[in-house]
């Protein structure tokens, strides 16, 4: 079961209604555009072996956080690996509650909407989804991807002498914006300290002469 | 629906009133209905008037100042844990104050329909509501504390603990100067100008009645409403708002905003109907706010909490605007309140070693760079600092290193909570390339000098200002001498410095109008670090390197001791200096107005006095710039 096998005509509808979405034009304020930021704690890091164990995220609205909106999923796992257990301890069908990969994507398909997807080292987690949605017979995500460990950098002054690093890690950018690593380590958690970060990331640079959203994407 | 971030909600305000008394069925079920609110600095939470939220807020991070923009009074200030905007909803009516964004805040917003129900079953909860509500202040507990400790009827001396307007009480001037209600209003005036007092209270009977200020003057009798013939009776103000003698300066503040005044009378009872003791006036609360800077050293000195001086800078901040408002010279202003970030500096690092494991393993100096090194710093701006220790054997170094490297993130990350930003450009001590042993930075130094590109130049500009913070001085002294010896070496050095120092951009344009930004953020602003400020900056610098000179940082030291090195050159310097001063000043004033850097200024709100006198301060830096332009031929070499 590949792409081939599905044309656009029998994708599930929960796909159609998150592609209807697309076909408005985003608001070009700044402030009235929706945000999700994600993260995706994973069983590893290939793209093809390691499956999603869990997903969480939280909207951002005018710089609003409702705590009622947040996603929070527990995916049920074939693949298991012992490693990475006890870096997440997400245990193998643990107390919480689980739901199929399937339902998980429809479910966050329906959260997200055309909201832009802000994540930490966003690349990673795109790439976690859009190989489990490949993997249901659908076709990639379609929205717009920022990711905080690129826009950070555009905060920092570079000059020859001092140069920034090539990655800031999101436990780095919790430091530098004095955020509590509290629940660090589990989607959600994570989710949250990347959304605080993205914010103060954003106000800092709102201060540049072209700032908008085309300027964060550069 | 519980989830981890409700859980960090509820986690939180648990530990606040009137949180704290909830059951933590009730506490979940406000949580998961909480916003959470990124609110930038400086931003509007409410503002007057407004109709009601749906929600009232928790201060999570950052801080809110309550302001009535009116009179453009601090109200009250919340902290973490705080909340604000719930009154409006219990009492149904809109906001009377403005709720600001003091700092980068985030606040949770706790929906007031959930809350009411749940306050009403809690009978604990609905008496702090009341109590807060009825005090008028934030939290009646503190309150009842400052009862219990200066309900003392001998305490006639302001205690000299603590600088925390929530808890000091006010002073009031005690030699009172009274009339009665049949004096004539020349004889009123004859005294105050007499006794050199701006208020002269109207008593009958030894009971305060009435009060008559210089305002009353102008407003009432030169207007032409009252001959001065007439008795002080027909322009007093009254009746007078009274308070008993043990009043918190925060309290005498809000007396003041709520009636609208700037005079209150303190009495034996706090009645009118007892005898008068003295007058407390609004310039009384802003002295005793700010109260004297020996106080606030030895606080910030007492402290071994890096959040604790973060609540005494704010007193610092008072002290600050106090001196400003009273035109105090500037020179002093920066001297005094350099000392006073120098304390918190050391503090810091002081509490930071206390963090460490051991004690460093070798003598070392923290060095502040920049507009700190220079003295200059007034307002909080980004840190810029750097780290050097004694040379060690090399198989030591990577151990030493490390060991400094743990520190400076300590201090760095103290500063950031006292509230100096990180520096943009990462130029802190926790860099691995700004924590260097002696011999290193003394190749680092040699290799700006010898190598002048333009990056070296900036890099050397920010570095060659710098002041001891923490520390060996000799360390520093010992920098200090290998920079003049290689300057002497590589004198094109100074050729491209001075280059440097001419590259600011012009304060204005070909018709002397002022260049303001074209675009961005700041759009129709002028500039005035890097237009005004920095030029001159520069330009002290390149001099006074010229002359060797080492140990001054600061410009307009640098300067006067210009002038007095080349007395020909006299004039331009003191003028110079002047105008460092001036501009320094403005810069400070607009910040603290503005509650920022200071940085951009709005002309249209400049009068037209203040605009000619910044353009002024403009041909010092013209005629600097051309001294400089001739005396490192820079044309010739570089053009």
């Amino acid at each position: 079961m590949g792409l081939f096998n599905r044309t656009s005509k029998n994708l599930p509808t929960f796909w159609k209604n998150y592609e209807n979405l697309f076909k408005e034009t985003q608001s070009k304020n700044f402030k009235e555009l929706t945000f999700v930021v994600l993260d995706t704690e994973t069983t590893g890091f290939s793209f093809k072996d390691d499956r999603i164990l869990s997903i969480g995220a939280v909207k951002i609205k005018d710089g609003t956080i409702s705590v009622q909106e947040v996603f929070d999923s527990y995916l049920e796992q074939e693949k298991f690996s012992k490693e990475t257990v006890h870096i997440h301890g997400l245990l193998k069908n643990g107390q919480r509650e689980c739901i199929s990969e399937i339902l998980a994507l429809e479910k966050f398909l329906a959260y997200v909407g055309n909201a832009i997807i802000v994540a930490h080292h966003a690349g990673f987690d795109i790439g976690m989804l859009n190989n489990a949605l490949e993997r249901h017979g659908l076709p990639k995500l379609k929205n717009t991807v920022l990711d905080t460990g690129v826009i950070y950098k555009k905060t920092l002054i570079k000059s020859y002498l001092v140069q920034p690093k090539p990655n800031y890690t999101l436990d780095e950018l919790a430091e530098k914006f004095s955020i509590s690593r509290k629940d660090r380590h589990t989607a959600l958690g994570d989710a949250y300290i990347t959304a605080v970060a993205f914010l103060k990331i954003t106000s800092r640079l709102k201060e540049k002469k072209n700032f908008s959203l085309k300027y964060l994407l550069r | 629906m519980k989830n981890l971030i409700s859980e960090r909600v509820a986690d939180f305000v648990k530990n606040y009133p009137p949180f704290n008394v909830l059951d933590s069925k009730s506490l979940f079920q406000l949580a998961e209905q909480v916003l959470i609110i990124y609110k930038e600095k400086n931003s509007i939470i409410f503002t007057i008037d407004e109709p009601q939220h749906s929600h009232f807020y928790v201060v999570h991070k950052g801080a809110v100042t309550l302001n009535n923009p009116s009179t453009s009074n601090i109200v009250d200030y919340c902290d973490e844990g705080d909340i604000f905007g719930l009154r409006p909803l219990f009492a149904n009516e809109n906001y009377k104050l403005e709720a600001r964004a003091h700092e980068e805040c985030i606040l949770y917003a706790i929906p007031i329909d959930i809350f009411k129900p749940i306050a009403k079953q809690n009978d604990q909860v609905t008496i702090f509501l009341m109590e807060s509500f009825a005090s008028n202040t934030r939290n009646p507990y503190a309150k009842s504390q400052k009862g219990q400790l200066y309900d003392n009827e001998d305490q006639e001396e302001l205690t000299e603990e603590i600088a925390l307007p929530d808890l000091q009480l006010a002073s009031y001037s005690k030699k009172l100067v009274t009339c009665s209600t049949r004096t004539t209003i020349k004889k009123a005036a004859d005294m105050m100008t007499k006794k050199n007092i701006g208020s002269l209270l109207i008593t009958t009977n030894e009971l305060p009645v009435g009060i008559i200020t210089d305002k009353d003057f102008r407003n009432k009798v030169i207007s032409g409403e009252q001959p001065i013939s007439a008795s002080v009776k027909s322009i007093m103000t009254t009746p007078v708002i009274t308070y008993p003698k043990n009043l918190t300066i925060t309290q005498a503040q809000m007396a003041m905003m709520k009636s609208n005044i700037s005079h209150l009378v303190i009495t034996e009872d706090g009645t009118p109907n007892s005898s008068a003791l003295g007058i407390l006036s609004k310039h009384d609360v802003m002295v005793s706010l700010g109260d004297n800077p020996a106080v606030l050293v030895k606080a910030i000195k007492r402290t071994s909490r890096i959040k604790k001086i973060k609540q005494i800078r704010k007193s610092v901040m008072v002290l600050l605007t106090g001196y400003l408002e009273q035109n105090i010279p500037l020179g002093l202003i920066a001297k005094i309140i350099s000392e006073l970030n120098d304390t918190c500096i050391k503090q810091v690092v002081e509490i930071s070693l206390a963090k460490m494991d051991s004690p460093p393993p070798v003598k070392f100096a923290w060095l502040a760079l920049g507009s700190q090194g220079r003295s200059e710093q007034l307002l909080h701006t980004d840190q810029d600092n750097a780290l050097v220790f004694e040379n060690v054997p090399e198989e030591d170094l990577p151990k030493t290193t490390t060991y400094f490297l743990e520190l400076s993130k300590h201090v760095t990350k103290g500063l950031n909570t006292i509230g100096y930003e990180y520096c943009p450009a990462d130029m802190m001590a926790s860099n691995p390339k700004w924590c260097l042993s002696l011999e290193e930075w003394k190749n680092k130094l040699s290799y700006w000098i010898g190598n002048p590109g333009p990056n070296e130049v900036l890099m050397s500009s920010i570095f060659f200002d710098y002041s001891l913070a923490y520390g060996e001085r000799s360390l520093l002294d010992n920098m200090s001498d290998h920079i003049f010896r290689t300057v002497k070496n590589y004198p094109i050095f100074l050729v491209h410095l001075a280059n440097g120092a001419l590259q600011s951009p012009s304060p204005t344009g070909f018709f002397r109008q002022f260049v303001v930004e074209q675009d961005g953020q700041h759009k129709d602003s002028f500039d005035l670090k890097s237009r005004a400020l920095r030029p001159l900056v520069d330009a002290a610098r390149v001099l006074i390197l010229s002359h060797s000179v080492k140990a001054i940082s600061n410009t307009w030291e640098r300067y006067e001791k210009l002038a007095e090195l080349e007395p020909n050159n006299k004039e331009l310097y003191m003028a110079c200096s002047y105008a460092t001063k001036a501009l320094l000043k403005f810069r400070t004033r607009q910040g603290l107005a503005n509650h920022d850097s200071g940085r951009f200024i709005q002309l249209d709100q400049l009068s037209k006095q203040e605009k000619m006198k910044l353009k002024r301060t403009f041909k010092a830096i013209k005629e600097i710039q051309e001294l400089i332009t001739l005396r490192f031929k820079i044309t010739n070499i570089l053009g």
